[in-house]
């Protein structure tokens, strides 16, 4: 892996739109196009359920382009947006580090070869789909997975439980049944409970 | 029935405005895709749905790519580059001009209260679709058997998932399902 090329000067001018944060800045990482598309095609490639942990490794420990802090508050406002957190991740970094061109060599990295992967899958899936062993394994496959987002559902709730106020657990419950009970639209149960979950987060404040 | 240029435009629509409603997260929407594609277009039965899921979780990278496996079943591999274009374009364009202008109010109020009312919502939605995976995934004691069994030993213990996963497609190989 080449490091991030250490520059020992002060780094272009142009590319700074933040003052510096402190005297002794850290030189600005500035990878280029084909290191984003790069290092965002390898944290696809490498996560398995899920990407955040590879992310983090990528970015923080190995290539250093961001410090934890940067990496926190980078992901919380990804989780904050809509759709795939780790999407909107390579999106605002391939932004910050190279613009609008950045953004798109980051997404197509991350996207690009899952996607042809899949694709594969698929055609294997459309053929083979019917044999006996291989549903079997899937159904054993998508039940675990069932199991694994209920722990992380478990473990995520502990905080809202132990918080002490009855909005929090209210609302969750709320969500789940309207949507994996009663099964109604998507986009009309957030119209609601959003709001209401908002309005309630407000008065706490 | 649809043509083929009318399907395509209904995976683009549906796919564009659910992306705009996956709130923390692909998995929030699986339960709106599992109702839409099964229940309202009959496009996959619910068998076909699970396996989705389950080649999903099985390809690396981002478990979204479950919607490029739904586009490629209901139109080929142009379905399939629709359905992801639409599933990935507008959060993606969205994160583009919000990381912009995020320097502005990371100090805000606001954020923190919107941040926070999500959590609860969040959490509803990743229970609604662990609980309509296990319902798509198979009926069988087995089936409920690995699903508890990989609840309960995830939440105690670090496990990776391709583990969680080996050794659950081995039982379900084990055709006690």
């Amino acid at each position: 892996m080449n490091s991030p090329s250490p520059i020992p000067s002060a780094t272009e001018p142009e590319a700074s739109p933040c003052q510096a944060t402190s005297a002794a800045a850290p030189q600005q990482p500035r990878p280029s196009l084909a290191e984003l598309f790069v290092a965002f095609a390898t944290i696809s490639l490498s996560g398995f359920g899920g990407v955040l942990a590879w992310s983090r490794r990528m970015m923080v420990e190995e290539r250093q382009w961001l410090t934890p802090e940067q990496f926190n508050e980078t992901y919380a406002l990804c989780a904050f947006l809509p759709g795939g957190n780790i999407l909107n991740f390579s999106v605002i970094l391939g932004l910050r580090f190279r613009g609008a061109l950045g953004a798109i060599a980051a997404a197509a990295g991350l996207m690009g070869p899952p996607l042809l992967l899949v694709l594969c899958v698929g055609a294997i899936y459309a053929h083979y789909g019917d044999v006996p062993a291989l549903r079997h394994m899937l159904t054993g496959v998508a039940s675990a997975a069932a199991g694994l987002m209920m722990a992380t559902v478990a473990k995520m709730a502990r905080p809202l439980f132990r918080s002490g106020t009855v909005t929090g657990p209210v609302i969750a419950f709320a969500t789940f049944a309207s949507i994996g009970i009663a099964h109604w639209p998507l986009p009309l149960v957030l119209a609601v409970i959003v709001p209401v979950s908002i309005a309630a987060a407000w008065v706490r404040l | 029935m649809n043509s083929g240029h009318g399907i395509l435009l209904t995976l683009a629509g549906f796919f564009g405005v659910l992306s705009l409603f996956a709130i923390g997260g692909g998995n929030s929407a699986v339960p709106e895709m599992h109702r839409f594609a099964v229940d309202v277009e009959h496009w996959l039965s619910n068998q076909q749905f699970a396996d989705s899921f389950a080649l999903a979780q099985l390809t690396p990278g981002p478990n979204i790519i479950i919607v490029t496996l739904i586009g490629y079943h209901v139109a080929g591999v142009i379905g399939a580059l629709v359905t992801t274009l639409a599933m990935c374009g507008p959060p993606a364009v969205l994160a583009f001009f919000v990381g912009g202008a995020a320097e502005r109010f990371k100090g805000a109020a606001w954020h923190g209260v919107v941040s926070r009312a999500l959590v609860p919502v969040t959490i509803g939605l990743t229970a609604a679709s662990a609980i309509v995976v296990a319902g798509t995934a198979g009926y069988g004691w087995m089936a409920a058997a690995i699903t508890l069994g990989t609840a309960l030993t995830a939440y105690f213990l670090p496990v990776h998932p391709l583990w969680a996963f080996a050794v659950a497609a081995l039982l379900g190989l084990s055709g006690l399902m």
